[in-house]
């Protein structure tokens, strides 16, 4: 039996033990149904068998359904083939749930989707200490599609079960004992004794939702008017939470409102025809595409060079001990890594470390950290200001200060300390990599890691590869990204490399609408609406709305004639009323100290609000296409190598929304035909930043 | 098309429409049935003439549901031959089962019948029937629903209407139907409501706070900001994109009171009045309902407006009297600013916001107040109008006789 084992005791207690043969973790795949699907026949032959144990191997109990199978029929997937997907497993649950003998699930580490769903439909759960269960579908655009959205609220109810179910977090032993989806929490290792001692107390086997009488009032739907109250709220905050452009969250809410008003087999096949909607639409396979599948393949290296030994850091150097250069010493100390902390003085490099002291103070607070394990990590991290420290370091990281010069003189000092075995990075998120290697003796091991702001928690690492970095520099800077556990992109040199470049002409769109009269509400309404995290004039009065002006100041002194990017003139206009952003008081936004803040009263005076404003929808495809359009160049013009990166760099770097697949995927969510059109009347109406590459021109053409 | 002319209309004084309000012990269908009795035996009506008794019900379920109206015709002992039917278009539904009898008549399939409304807000409490359109997930999910009072403090954050103007509005509510009860300009329609000893319990709106001030109105805190925090302020700035934060002005004082009531209003062609000898007392000129954009749902009363106004080659200015139902006191403002209707000329009574909103029944009371209201100042066009959820709306033109 493949990825599982069935053993009868001379108790009656048959145990089917989960263990993926291929890997360290169980998942649903054909076979595994196959296996499943066989164990209950033999359980259901034996006639002694009085109940089935089903437990795992594997540190986990099961991780949910195998994407990679479900991904690879994304090409042909219709609804009605996603009902069927759905239907299999759902049955096979149905099966479980329906044995005439009781069954236990003895959930040791994490039982994730499908995992949970399986557990659900045994008649009892025992949980170990350490098992972690959650229905994280929902952040991959898809829903429980086993049974979960049917089975979690008869057992809770609605709104725990809704929490859990749109939630898509998380949840300990401890607190799923609480919310009634366990039934008991023991120590490992006395699960399967509390299990069989369950068993032999012949204990009911059916199921109450497939007793008669059974009638929770979600049954009554909107008969009854609090339930129907609390159906309109929770549609509220499904709206307000996950806004419009994402069907899952109200498909799941769907499937709980309309399902517990059914039989419990109907209201399965409308789990499964809710899923089979979902799963052949564009945004489920499009989140799945970026934020699972490229993700993990750049997780194993899929941009790595081949035919290189693997590399491991045991020494690490940081120049730089603000907030960035404490963030990435705070990564890699965690991960075991041993970091000399540099800055000019000591006591700056004091404060860097400092900085992680305090984060690691709050998670031992919080309990999410042993002490022991704070302590260890925080010996890991020695601040100085002497160069010399970096002796034995495999690599520097410099995250100095933005300039040209001071980073000239941070690699001849690293240089200097280090040995030529020792890789040199530069955390630059604008000046070119080639610049910079210029100024380094071994330009061949000089690369670029651009970290993202805060370093622990942005999982993105843009990997800048100059003209002269050779492939082991690029192979062993991946390995090191791949233990600090960061998801890499890997992008050719050039101005802003790809996210800072692209994430401009988000920024620049926002401010050229502001100077054209778009009411500023509009524009970070219609940002918001699209689900971008924050709207542009937020994201330039954070970064200041000095910073891309001056970028293009610099890149104007190095380039005469190149041409000025919409909205300078906005922006420029802003520098000279002082408003330069929020941390200078206040840009496109007033930051009052006792509440929110809110857009500046005199915009209007000095940016008068056209009479005529335009669609909404025109503002969001000026916002987005104007994105996608200059990833696209980025794609075209060698500075990206392949799509996945262009992708990746989008969701992860600055928040591109998921539901699109990425900059570069939205124009096939568009489709390539659409997508030139719309791109030709943007050009049209409002300059060449919206004319198609000549590359989307052949596409468009092939689509048709 | 036929004449259709108003002979008589009565209305119930509005009672609170809480435990402690006067006619919480009568169930609607008792309202009915009195008002039913007054309006036949004030004229000394052969209810065999009548053809249909169509009343408005917005939350037509329990015991104001299973047609109500035909229990109000047998419990009032009206001829058996007496048709009847239940109403609903949500708020408007008092003027539409108006609008649906004078219909008929103007047909000629029927010569007379009554149209009104009622609801026991005391006992069939708001939200009673809930339905697709605000609670199953899909529906209001893409259709961005959101509760009216969202509708109120979005048209108020778009057209820039302060909390002290929704407040003034709302005193000045007060203030006029204060003086309108002091001087008896609804003496001629209230018929007093009797308990089961036969004794009055209620003739008089009890809802109302004559006296308050703008100061008074300023101290009540906003309704719908926790309505709006759980996700309705997003879907508002989902469709009204210039929304930078919806401002939540509305209260209980400048929103329409929660209250009980019912109302008649009969209506018939020329030959009825003839075999009824009665006199008319107002014409019907035209009706109409629209829908209009369903978040905020208060908007319609503009356009129906129009609507009416066209069915009857008539404009704004052609209107001598506008009773607008005040559901709250933004919807009121943005109609006053659209139409160009000076406050003087329209809910010159007060209205909903001092007086209470019985769902069912006000489209009927409003347009029996236009019709008193029409004899008493000597002038000649009234428009009835309100909005209703989801968007709708109805109006209704009379001309005095």
């Amino acid at each position: 039996m493949k990825h599982m084992q069935l053993t009868f005791g001379g108790d009656g207690a048959a145990v089917l033990t989960l263990d993926r043969e291929d890997g360290s973790v169980n998942v649903i795949c054909d076979a595994f149904m196959e296996a499943m699907g066989a164990a209950l026949d033999q359980v259901a032959q034996r006639e002694s068998c009085t109940g089935l144990v089903i437990r795992s191997a594997k540190p986990g109990f099961l991780a949910g359904a195998d994407l990679t199978m479900l991904a690879a029929e994304f090409p042909t997937m219709t609804a009605r083939r996603g009902y069927e997907i759905s239907q299999r497993i759902s049955g096979l649950l149905r099966r479980l749930e329906m044995l005439p003998i009781p069954s236990v699930a003895i959930l040791e580490g994490a039982a994730l989707g499908g995992g949970l769903e399986l557990a659900l439909a045994c008649t009892r759960r025992i949980a170990s200490e350490a098992a972690m269960v959650g229905l994280p579908e929902v952040n991959l655009g898809l829903l429980p599609a086993a049974g979960g959205t049917q089975r979690l609220p008869r057992m809770i109810g609605a709104k725990k079960a809704l929490g859990l179910l749109l939630g898509g977090n998380m949840i300990d032993a401890a607190r799923t004992a609480e919310l009634g989806i366990v039934d008991e929490v023991v120590p490992g290792i006395e699960a399967e004794d509390a299990a069989r001692r369950w068993l032999t107390s012949s204990p009911e086997s059916q199921k109450p939702w497939d007793r008669k009488g059974f009638r929770p009032p979600e049954s009554r739907g909107l008969m009854l008017p609090e339930v129907a109250l609390s159906y309109s709220l929770a549609t509220a905050g499904v709206a307000g939470k996950a806004g419009f452009r994402q069907p899952a969250p109200v498909a799941i809410l769907s499937c709980v409102y309309e399902g517990m008003q059914l039989p419990f087999d109907r209201a399965l096949q409308l789990e499964s025809k809710h899923f089979g909607r979902l799963v052949s639409g564009k945004v489920a396979q499009n989140i799945i595409g970026t934020t699972f599948l490229a993700r993990q393949a750049a997780l194993k290296g899929a941009r790595r060079p081949q035919g290189h030994e693997l590399r491991r850091i045991s020494k690490l150097g940081v120049i730089g001990a603000g907030m960035m250069g404490a963030g990435i010493a705070q990564v890699a100390a965690k991960a075991g890594i041993a970091v000399v902390l540099i800055d000019r003085t000591a006591e700056i490099a004091e404060k860097g470390k400092a900085y992680t002291a305090h984060s690691m103070a709050k998670l031992v607070e919080r309990g999410r950290m042993t002490r022991d394990d704070a302590d260890a990590l925080l010996h890991r991290i020695i601040p100085t200001d002497d160069f010399s420290r970096l002796a034995g370091c495999e690599l520097v990281v410099e995250a100095v200060f933005e300039n040209a010069e001071v980073k000239a003189e941070t690699i001849r000092k690293v240089e200097a300390a280090t040995g030529h075995e020792t890789i040199l990075a530069s955390n630059t998120s604008t000046l070119p990599i080639g610049g910079l290697a210029s100024h380094s003796a071994r330009p061949d091991q000089f690369i670029g890691l651009h970290f993202f702001s805060p370093a622990e928690r942005m999982e993105l690492v843009e990997v800048i590869r100059g003209a002269q970095t050779s492939d082991a520099t690029l192979a062993a800077s991946l390995d090191f990204l791949s233990q600090i556990k960061k998801t890499p992109i890997v992008v050719n040199d050039g101005r802003g490399f790809y996210t800072s470049r692209v994430v401009q002409f988000y920024i620049n769109e926002g401010a050229a609408m502001v100077g054209e009269g778009i009411e500023p509400a509009r524009i970070e309404n219609a940002a918001r609406s699209i689900g971008f995290p924050v709207g542009p004039l937020t994201l330039l009065d954070e970064v200041s709305i000095d910073l891309p002006v001056a970028i293009f100041d610099q890149a104007r002194s190095e380039e005469a004639g190149l041409s000025e990017p919409a909205g300078l003139t906005t922006l420029r206009r802003m520098q000279e009323l002082n408003r330069h952003g929020r941390k200078s008081g206040g840009g496109f936004y007033d930051y009052p100290e006792d509440g929110a803040k809110r857009l500046w009263r005199g915009l209007g005076n000095t940016f008068v609000v056209a009479p005529e404003q335009p669609d909404d929808r025109e503002i969001e495809r000026r916002l987005i296409y104007a994105q996608s359009l200059e990833a696209l160049r980025c794609r075209e013009g060698g500075i990206l190598d392949t799509d996945a990166d262009g992708d990746l760099g989008s969701v992860f770097g600055w928040g591109f929304p998921a539901w699109t697949g990425g900059a570069l995927s939205f124009i096939e969510t568009e489709g390539a035909d659409a997508f030139v059109a719309n791109a030709k009347e943007l050009a049209r109406r409002h300059g060449s930043r919206f004319e198609p590459t000549p590359g989307l021109y052949e596409r468009a053409k092939a689509a048709v | 098309m036929h004449d259709i002319f108003i002979y008589d209309h009565t209305r119930t004084p509005r009672g609170k429409g809480r435990p402690d309000g006067s006619l919480h012990e009568i169930p609607a269908v008792q309202l009915m049935i009195q008002q039913l009795e007054a309006i036949r035996d004030r004229s000394e009506l052969d209810t065999k003439l009548l053809d249909e008794v169509a009343i408005g019900i917005a939350q037509p379920v329990g015991e104001q549901g299973g047609v109500l109206p035909r229990a109000a015709v047998i419990g009032a002992a009206y001829d058996q031959s007496v048709a009847a039917i239940q109403v609903n278009r949500f708020c408007a539904s008092g003027l539409d089962a108006v609008n649906l009898v004078a219909g008929q008549i103007a047909s000629g399939m029927s010569k007379a019948g009554i149209g009104g409304g009622v609801e026991s807000m005391s006992r069939v409490s708001f939200g009673s029937d809930p339905g697709a359109w605000t609670s199953d997930p899909r529906v209001a999910f893409h259709g961005y629903f959101a509760p009216q009072g969202i509708g109120a403090d979005i048209i108020a954050t778009i057209d820039g209407f302060s909390r002290a103007d929704v407040d003034a509005y709302a005193a000045e509510s007060q203030r006029r139907a204060a003086r309108a009860w002091d001087e008896g300009r609804f003496a001629n329609s209230v018929v007093p409501v009797r308990d089961l000893l036969d004794a009055v319990i209620l003739d008089r709106d009890e809802a109302m706070r004559p006296g308050t001030s703008i100061e008074d109105l300023a101290k009540l805190k906003p309704a719908f900001t926790d309505l709006g925090d759980a996700g309705y302020d997003k879907i508002a700035q989902e469709r009204y994109r210039q929304i930078e934060k919806v401002e939540h002005i509305h209260t209980g004082g400048n929103s329409s009171g929660i209250v009980d009531g019912a109302a008649t209003v009969l209506l018939g062609n020329t030959e009825f009045g003839e075999r009824a000898g009665l006199v008319p007392r107002a014409r019907i000129v035209s009706w109409a309902s629209i829908g209009s954009e369903p978040t905020i749902m208060l908007t319609a009363p503009a356009a129906v407006a129009r609507k009416a106004l066209a069915n009857a080659a008539m404009e704004t200015s052609d209107i001598d009297l506008f009773e607008l139902n005040e559901a709250f006191a933004s919807m009121v403002l943005r109609f006053m600013a659209v139409m160009g209707v000076d406050h003087d000329r329209i809910n010159v009574n007060g209205g909903a916001i001092a007086m209470g909103h019985p769902l069912g029944a006000t489209g009927a009371m409003i347009l029996g107040t236009a019709i008193d209201e029409l004899e008493r100042s000597g002038k000649s066009t009234a428009m009835a109008l309100l909005c209703a959820a989801n968007g709708l709306g109805s109006a209704t033109i009379i001309e005095r006789v």
